[in-house]
């Protein structure tokens, strides 16, 4: 059957004091496929990620990578897996070719194996000229990129990625995403975990949405986004004290909640593109041409996707999407 | 999607972007080789500690530098006092004070496993199908070599200051065994320590209150017989007291058997309760 499931938990718990870290989280994630695991900091992913990866025991519930549980098995598990966590999880003080020869030896390679090996990865990943530098002295893109080639020196059938692009520059960031799809290209299956929604939508096919160690919202990434709407209007107004007519006439115009933002003359609101005939640019411009007909300066508007913010507004309010 | 936005800008060209075809290549085809016996895995971390020498070797300042201090310290200080001359002290304070440095040297297991945790490679190493203990082994693996070469240099610094080994090549070789092998077992105490406690400062504190005690009460710098009676009871019943005797006797020719034995035993014991200890604490992290 090619249904499968690479990864699935049922009401996984982990418990820090007071503090339910993971809440019971259910997953099921097809083998082959990039599963995003998207939510704000503090929301449990990397404590549910340390737990699927035999790095933390569940308090409760249970965890299964192809069928075989984290606990009991963890020994079979942990051959089929890898993990790129938040931090380079390679030694410091080893140059590039150091760690990855080491982490050959350790998976069962010859010495002379594992460093063919480690120079096959370098230079596949353009590292050649740092493999004899001391890892701590790599940028952060380079780090990044020697954590990934340790975690394929065997191809996993399941990589962890632990927000593999926070604080990256944005050429990085695409250089890992490139990895992270030749990987995928080969049948290994990712779970990816992240608090930008572009990168889930970039990578992922399906996405769970994770909120104070509960799953929020779980499906594709169209189901996803037609629960949010279709974009946001930003706007900025020339005077302040239109601002309270300019969220009434929006409010109406658009069918929609319009929030004050920080700043005394911008506004956002939510366009729901799907529910009505028309798209959401249409919508957002007949809001304009609403605001002018009613005298309000609007000095600056955009409209865009949602971001990540706004898609837990949003399903924090509504509840339970998709499922 | 292709990376039109990864053009390459003058300050950035040193990091090439990666090449897609190799690394499909590099996903490819390989066959997974078997795990690594218990002997391989420790080895190759026994092989990172070294390493791990090569790159910051000022680390091995505390099993140089230190134990010379100690030894020209002590014998300069106490020799004429304690026993009429320092020729006459080295004779009885080197053995001793080689044991003192190379159990005191230990602590910095505890340390280095505390940092390493900090440090993201745990977790790499923590999710590799290989032999539990196997890191830790493999640290120890490299203190060994640490230990050795701290009891080196003191016994090279004792025979340019008079000290002169009864026992020849042979005494030395078995003396200085015996001494790794008892702080190879003592050094699971702080890889404990190292996994139990939250930061290297505590670590360190936590060390330095088992470590003085344990060394200082021992008689390493003096017979305990001049010691009042509970003090006795304590210092002649320490693993130290039996180390130093056992590697006293050995470097000056003879056959201390009982002391060995105990030296042994307590070893057995410390490795089979910290050992399991460490091993617990290091799954359950």
């Amino acid at each position: 059957m090619s249904t499968e499931l690479a990864i699935e938990t049922t009401g996984l718990v982990k418990v820090f004091g007071d503090n339910r870290a993971v809440d019971g989280i259910d997953l099921a994630v097809p083998t082959g496929t990039v599963y995003g695991v998207l939510g704000p900091n503090g929301a449990g992913k990397t404590t549910a990620v340390r737990m699927l990866a035999t790095l933390l025991r569940p308090d409760g519930g249970s965890a299964r990578i192809f069928g075989k549980d984290v606990v009991k098995d963890a020994d079979a598990v942990r051959s089929r897996v890898s993990l790129t966590g938040q931090y380079a999880s390679v030694d410091e003080d080893l140059t590039g070719a150091e760690n990855l020869v080491l982490l050959g030896r350790l998976l069962g390679h010859a010495k002379p194996a594992a460093r063919d090996r480690a120079e096959q990865l370098l230079d596949g990943f353009g590292l050649s000229e740092a493999a004899g530098k001391q890892v701590k002295n790599y940028s952060g893109g380079m780090r990044r990129r020697i954590d990934i080639a340790a975690s394929i020196l065997n191809t996993p059938d399941v990589l962890f990625l632990d927000e593999p692009t926070t604080g990256l520059d944005p050429r990085s960031r695409n250089q890992v995403w490139d990895i992270v799809r030749a990987v995928v290209a080969h049948g290994t299956t990712v779970l990816l975990t992240t608090q930008y929604l572009d990168e889930a939508d970039q990578l992922a096919s399906r996405i769970a949405v994770i909120d104070q160690g509960k799953v929020i919202a779980e499906g594709t990434k169209g189901e996803l986004k037609a629960s949010v709407g279709a974009g946001t209007v930003h706007l900025r107004l020339r005077d302040a004290d239109q601002r309270a007519e300019a969220q009434q006439v929006l409010a109406l115009a658009l069918n929609a909640d319009v929030q004050l933002d920080a700043d005394p003359v911008a506004l956002t609101a939510r366009v729901d593109g799907q529910s009505t005939e028309q798209g959401a640019a249409e919508q957002a411009g007949r809001a304009l041409a609403e605001l002018a007909r009613c005298g309000i300066t609007v000095d600056n508007f955009s409209l865009g996707q949602p971001s990540l913010d706004e898609v837990f507004l949003a399903l924090t309010d509504k509840k339970g999407v998709a499922a | 999607m292709s990376t039109a936005t990864a053009k390459t800008e003058p300050e950035d060209v040193q990091l090439a972007a990666p090449d897609q075809e190799r690394l499909s290549a590099l996903l490819v085809g390989q066959e997974r080789p078997p795990r690594p016996s218990a002997l391989s895995a420790s080895m190759a971390f026994g092989w990172r500690a070294m390493l791990k020498i090569k790159h910051v070797p000022e680390q091995l300042f505390d099993v140089t530098a230190f134990p010379i201090m100690l030894v020209l310290m002590y014998t300069y200080l106490f020799g004429g006092a304690l026993a009429g001359s320092t020729e006459e002290y080295i004779q009885f304070l080197l053995p001793g004070i080689m044991v003192m440095s190379v159990v005191m040297i230990t602590m910095y297991s505890g340390i280095a496993v505390n940092t390493d945790i900090a440090k993201g490679v745990f977790d790499r190493f923590r999710t590799l199908p290989i032999w539990r203990p196997a890191p830790m082994v493999g640290y120890l693996l490299g203190d060994v070599l640490r230990y050795l070469l701290a009891a080196v240099v003191m016994l090279g610094v004792g025979m340019i200051i008079g000290f002169r080994p009864e026992g020849g090549v042979l005494g030395v070789l078995a003396g200085i065994a015996l001494l790794i092998v008892f702080s190879f077992a003592f050094s699971w105490i702080w890889t404990m320590f190292g996994l139990l406690l939250r930061s290297e400062k505590s670590v360190m504190g936590v060390s330095m209150m088992v470590i003085f005690p344990l060394t200082f009460l021992s008689n390493v710098f003096v017979d305990p017989k001049t010691m009042p009676g509970w003090l006795q009871a304590f210092v002649n019943n320490s693993p130290v007291t039996h180390l130093a005797t056992a590697v006293r006797e050995l470097i000056a020719g003879n056959w201390p058997a009982a002391d060995i034995l105990w030296t042994l035993g307590w070893s057995g014991v410390l490795m089979a309760v910290f050992g399991a200890v460490t091993m617990r604490l290091y799954n359950r992290k």
